[in-house]
């Protein structure tokens, strides 16, 4: 790929993105700032407090549990859900009326609100009323989602995975649809076999919807709260109690603005954190 | 492995083709002697691409054979046919370093790992990509990407025929010249069958021995560059081919003689057989056009200067007649008259060389 | 091995159908039929909870409102994204790769974040409770979205393209309209639905800056969550009536998602 050109007028062309993003986002960023670091009883009163909210939550037990429920949802949901997007993308037809049929039946996961996803599933998974728990449970498994932890997060990211495998799916598609045909007739001509088409010409030129496609997945994982409230509420216990759940418990339940703000910041850095470290390893060898 | 050959081939990209236009080539027969080079020439849209696809096996005809030598490979996929081909965008393989991109074809046969070496490096040599080598292919500028794709075609050695489809498109203009004096060297040291692609004359003429010209699913002629710049068998070659292109004078033919404008035009070929309805005119080179004393009385319109030449844009009435004159001739002034040389004016009855039909 | 890979596709879509099954039979039940007991499909086939949709206006102008921010949102968000997308892959300037993650980094922002900050400010301004309002705040994380897809298949378009066109004398608006966006089509079609369903599912921050005039249907739907108990017959022809404008926009737009380009003279 030849180099980009250096024009700083290139400016321009960003200064709307900019300006509708930042509005957005610099101004309400820093009222949550402003909470963070400040102490209320609730008389509207503030008292600045400095790091002490920060430094209560980073090291309390509970905020490291539901870190690691939260590390390991996201990992889970992304072994499954990248790798069998992009195999549904593979196999699906590139183009005719079963090409249209698949692209619509796919994306309908998607459109659903998430509150209704919750609820569908809720029911769906339910031991006696619901389709899958009730099948389940007739095939011989002893099935309770509402009771037993491990239920529940086969359930939780059987929800996810067929809640957002779509997402991959419709953009490692696309992706591939922008691979030129040159590119497959010289690998005919050079008489490579499927699987190095698909590992040297596919693949590569996958790289980057599959880079978003992963860091989409990571940051949404990361953040996610209406669905699982919904089906589980966090439980049984606190078993799916994942990190934004906690943040909100903890906000709401107890009207402590100070420690919820910082814990939201301190969620928003570690999702950055781990988000530009994912980016810079994906997106090493465009230097 | 001899020649190939084309026979009655007809493709159209449509499922139904009815009319002329829905076939993107309409019926040939076509050879191609083994060793030459050879140059697909013709305007954007005339089926050349769709020619070259076909002879490569990316593309099925919808009708006729193809063979190479005595062998039906019409059915045969594009790997199995010794076939390369350089497309018009540089093709390589990214994620490889360039070793591994010339070494791709001779593995995926299954080559030993040894003779891939040796091969790999006497292309490498051959194509001064020696020093590039370990480098990531992603890389190179895009004539060193062509010169990879080229190579992942030679380092076969099965390989009989190489065809490229406009393949200095994206190459810089300063380095044309030098890919494409390139290919002609590669061509007399290994005397592969070359077929290029391309809609400039000045690279079909340069790298070919024989041009095919196409036009609009036809091929119209085949010939040597001298062969179609003297004696263009069709008026689209004539105005294609040369810059500036052959004049073309729509005239009237009676008892034997083409009469532009009322004056008798002395052409090569006997005009006595051309028949009332169809559209005659006459073609000469604006290098075989002469200011004379009397002739054909034009009005001097424009002079462009074109480095060693003058082009000199005369007109009779809306017709425009246009005289190559060398950098120091003197230009009339205002009127002057026109005569052609006899022995490269020709007369032609519905674009084809009149005596000559397709 | 090929002639099974049908399978792949097929298997995944009978996986995303049942709960969708479930879903529309939930539909036409009664909820008390629901949290009965299992039943396949309806017993008692009733078509009360699509009747109160369809002719509550407070059901069906949340459709209404969900629509149209959503379509101001897409239009805009592709709008602005596709100059700074073509920015971002042709060029380098200063400050271009802390700024394109600085992009990326709004979408990292659980919602619940802005919430109360967006409702202040939204105030403020005096655009509470309008479609603009929610369209200009689903800009937040719409956008960097579509800069992000759009950057990458324009990466993907050699700049020898680029570079051909203005040889052959294509002016930069013409060759973006008729060069560029068709080889990027299915880039701009996957984009163009990620924005309309990220602000069509979007719920807090939608319900948080409207009150009456813009209510969305998603925020509509959490009424069902009532002191009489979830109306989840209700809740669920909702449900399957939200997929609607949706699956609209993937069948418009899917023949740009599967567009290829080729790589030649244009």
């Amino acid at each position: 790929m030849s180099a980009k050109t250096v024009n700083h007028r290139a400016w321009w062309l960003v200064l709307p993105v900019v300006l509708l993003v930042g509005f957005n986002a610099v101004i309400p960023l820093m009222t949550v700032v402003n909470y963070s670091v400040q102490e209320t009883f609730g008389n509207n009163r503030f008292f600045f407090e400095g790091v002490k909210w920060f430094d209560q939550v980073v090291h309390s037990a509970r905020f490291h549990d539901a870190l690691t429920r939260q590390m390991l949802f996201t990992a889970i949901i992304l072994a499954i859900e990248v790798p069998l997007g992009v195999a549904v993308a593979l196999a699906m037809p590139r183009k005719g009326v079963w090409a249209s049929v698949c692209l619509v039946l796919m994306s309908m996961p998607l459109l659903i609100p998430w509150n209704v996803v919750g609820a569908m599933w809720n029911i769906f998974a339910l031991p006696d009323i619901g389709l899958l728990g009730w099948t389940l449970n007739k095939l011989g498994f002893d099935y309770n989602y509402t009771r037993q932890p491990f239920a529940a997060w086969a359930t939780l990211i059987a929800m996810d995975v067929w809640h957002w495998t779509s997402l991959v799916a419709l953009l490692a598609y696309a992706g591939l649809s922008a691979i030129p045909d040159a590119y497959y007739q010289a690998a005919k001509i050079d008489g490579a076999s499927s699987w190095a088409v698909f590992r040297h010409v596919q693949l590569p030129k996958m790289k980057h919807v599959l880079t978003i496609a992963v860091l989409l997945r990571f940051m949404d994982s990361f953040m996610i709260y209406t669905e699982p409230v919904v089906l589980t509420g966090g439980g049984p216990g606190n078993a799916t109690t994942l990190l934004s759940i906690d943040l909100v418990k903890i906000a709401l339940g107890q009207f402590d603005l100070g420690p919820a703000a910082a814990m939201s910041l301190i969620y928003f850095l570690i999702i950055l954190l781990l988000s530009w470290m994912f980016y810079r390893v994906m997106t090493l060898d465009e230097e | 492995m001899a020649r190939i050959r084309l026979e009655q081939l007809q493709h159209s990209y449509l499922a139904n083709p009815l009319q002329d236009a829905d076939w993107a080539l309409k019926k040939m027969d076509l050879q191609w002697n083994d060793g030459g080079a050879y140059a697909l020439l013709g305007p954007s849209g005339c089926g050349k691409t769709t020619l070259l696809n076909i002879v490569s096996g990316l593309l099925r005809p919808s009708a006729g054979r193809i063979r190479f030598g005595d062998e039906d490979v019409t059915d045969r996929q594009p790997d199995q046919r010794n076939i390369a081909q350089v497309f018009q965008f540089p093709v390589v393989y990214d994620t490889m370093s360039v070793y591994d991109n010339l070494a791709f074809p001779l593995r995926n046969r299954g080559t030993a790992e040894a003779q891939v070496d040796a091969r790999v490096r006497e292309i490498a040599a051959l194509l001064d990509l020696e020093a590039m080598l370990p480098q990531r292919a992603a890389g190179l500028t895009a004539d060193g990407k062509q010169k990879i794709s080229l190579g992942r075609g030679l380092v076969r050695s099965d390989v009989n025929v190489i065809m490229f489809d406009e393949p200095l498109t994206v190459i810089d203009p300063h380095l044309k010249w030098r890919l494409r004096s390139k290919l002609k060297e590669l061509h007399q040291r290994i005397g592969m069958t070359m077929i290029y692609v391309t809609h400039d004359q000045t690279e079909a003429m340069t790298f070919a021995e024989q041009v095919v010209v196409m036009h609009e699913g036809t091929v119209v002629q085949v010939g040597t560059p001298v062969e179609l710049f003297e004696r263009p068998r069709h008026t689209f070659v004539g105005h294609f081919i040369g810059s500036p292109g052959m004049n073309i004078l729509p005239c009237e033919v009676a008892g034997g003689v083409a009469r532009f404008a009322g004056i008798p035009v002395p052409t090569a070929n006997p005009a006595g057989g051309a028949a009332g309805g169809k559209r005659t005119e006459i073609g000469v080179r604006p290098e075989f056009v002469r200011f004379a004393a009397q002739g054909i009385p034009v009005r001097v319109a424009r002079v462009s200067d074109a480095g060693r030449h003058q082009v000199v844009e005369t007109r009779h009435g809306d017709t425009v007649i246009r005289v190559l004159l060398d950098e120091h001739d003197a230009v009339p002034a205002q009127t002057a008259h026109l005569a052609f040389d006899p022995a490269f004016t020709r007369l032609y009855v519905d674009g084809w060389l009149a005596g000559e039909r397709a | 091995m090929k002639r099974f890979m049908w399978l792949v596709p097929a298997l995944y879509i009978v996986f995303l159908m049942l709960p969708i099954y479930w879903l529309l039979s939930m539909s036409f039940k009664h909820t008390n039929e629901i949290l009965g007991g299992f039943t396949l499909w309806p017993r008692n086939f009733t078509l009360e909870n699509y009747h109160k949709i369809l002719t509550e206006p407070t059901w069906y102008m949340g459709y209404v409102n969900s629509l149209t921010y959503v379509t101001i949102n897409t239009v805009l968000s592709i709008a602005v994204a596709l100059p700074a997308a073509y920015a971002f892959s042709r060029y380098r300037f200063l400050g271009d790769k802390h700024l394109f993650f600085w992009l990326l980094s709004n979408r990292m922002a659980p919602a619940a974040v802005f919430a109360l900050p967006f409702f202040q400010l939204y105030s403020a301004i005096g655009l509470f409770d309008t479609h603009i309002a929610v369209a200009l705040a689903h800009c937040l994380f719409n956008v960097p979205l579509a800069v992000w897809i759009l950057e990458g298949f324009m990466s993907g378009v050699p700049k020898e393209l680029d570079e051909l066109a203005f040889i052959d004398g294509y002016p930069f608006w013409k060759f973006f309209l008729k060069i560029l966006l068709p080889a990027i089509a299915a880039g701009i079609g996957v984009a163009a639905f990620f924005c309309f369903m990220f602000s069509w599912v979007e719920l807090l921050l939608a319900k948080t800056l409207t009150s009456v005039e813009a209510k969305p249907i998603a925020a509509i739907m959490t009424r069902t969550a009532s002191s009489s108990g979830y109306e989840l017959g209700l809740l669920a022809a909702a449900g399957a009536l939200t997929i609607v404008p949706g699956a609209f926009v993937i069948y418009f737009v899917r023949n740009y998602i599967a567009k290829g380009f080729s790589l030649g003279r244009v």
